[in-house]
């Protein structure tokens, strides 16, 4: 992707992506996080959700790779940002929830730098805000 | 129960640098389910320019993530109840990927504590350096402690 080819508006993508109990044990691994909430019911439901969630850190992972996959170059990330707005609740279940993703061009900011905004939801209703990036384009 | 404010200020360094591995950031990249080549092949990330294969941009929670590299929050005294904490936010910005071989040294610091409604509100901001102690990253981190607020609905 060259900066010169961006234009405003131009969407990066849309994808649906699984979230299964599975992931969120993998992560746990991966990332350290073994947090109850992520694997174990009994705790959510004391700590008044409907069922585990997933590691927000894990949905900013996922989105993100929208943006990765968009600028060709992973190390283009100049910065990333996320707010959790909701739980991604999972339920014990072979399909999971689905995550929807979308994203576009938001900003050309100089210097060879793009902004762009993403979207996640889930059941319609979204799971992060204010979701940018900045990426460097070559 | 609610937040130690004596921690608003508090600074906090890992004991020792963190060694990223080829290895961990494959075992990162399986696990959000990313295939990315140049998580994975050297030769991969080199022909974008990197030295060995870099990690995806969530990768420092790794490094500053739940109970390590000397944060206070989850140690008893700070008064956080790990069963009803959530993330609130999270903010990145990158000096350069981080790639392995990286070693890297953790400085944070415990930004703000504060009433959010019933919630209360922690804000830790770590930077992370390279060995000969350039910048790598900033990581700012916003945890909320669901209904601990004094002036909220806490046990």
């Amino acid at each position: 992707m060259r900066y010169d080819d961006v234009e405003v508006g131009a969407s990066i993508g849309r994808r649906e992506l699984p979230v299964r109990r599975l992931d969120l044990i993998r992560y746990c691994g991966a990332s350290g996080d073994f947090n109850e909430l992520h694997w174990n019911e009994r705790a959510a439901k004391r700590a008044g959700l409907p069922d585990v969630i997933a590691h927000g850190m894990f949905t900013m992972a996922r989105v993100g790779r929208l943006v990765t996959d968009w600028a060709g170059d992973p190390g283009a990330v100049v910065e990333y940002e996320v707010r959790f707005s909701r739980p991604v609740v999972v339920p014990d279940t072979d399909e999971g929830v689905t995550l929807v993703v979308e994203g576009a061009v938001a900003e050309k900011l100089g210097d060879g730098c793009v902004a762009v905004e993403l979207t996640a939801s889930m059941e319609g209703a979204d799971v992060l805000s204010a979701v940018r990036a900045v990426v460097r384009l070559g | 129960m609610t937040i130690n404010r004596a921690f608003l200020g508090h600074r906090f360094s890992a004991a020792e640098p963190y060694e990223v591995t080829r290895v961990k950031i494959r075992e990162f990249a399986e696990a959000i389910g990313d295939p990315n080549p140049a998580y994975r092949s050297p030769d991969a990330a080199r022909a974008l320019g990197h030295p060995d294969v870099i990690a995806p941009p969530t990768f420092p929670i790794v490094i500053t993530g739940i109970g390590s590299a000397g944060s206070p929050i989850f140690e008893p005294e700070f008064g956080m109840d790990y069963g009803r904490v959530l993330h609130g936010e999270q903010k990145y910005r990158y000096r350069r990927p981080i790639r392995a071989g990286d070693l890297l040294s953790v400085r944070g610091l415990v930004a703000e504590i504060r009433d959010a409604g019933p919630h209360e509100l922690v804000r830790v901001e770590t930077e992370l350096s390279d060995a000969d102690g350039e910048p790598v990253c900033t990581a700012v981190n916003v945890l909320i402690s669901r209904g601990t607020a004094a002036s909220g609905t806490g046990e």
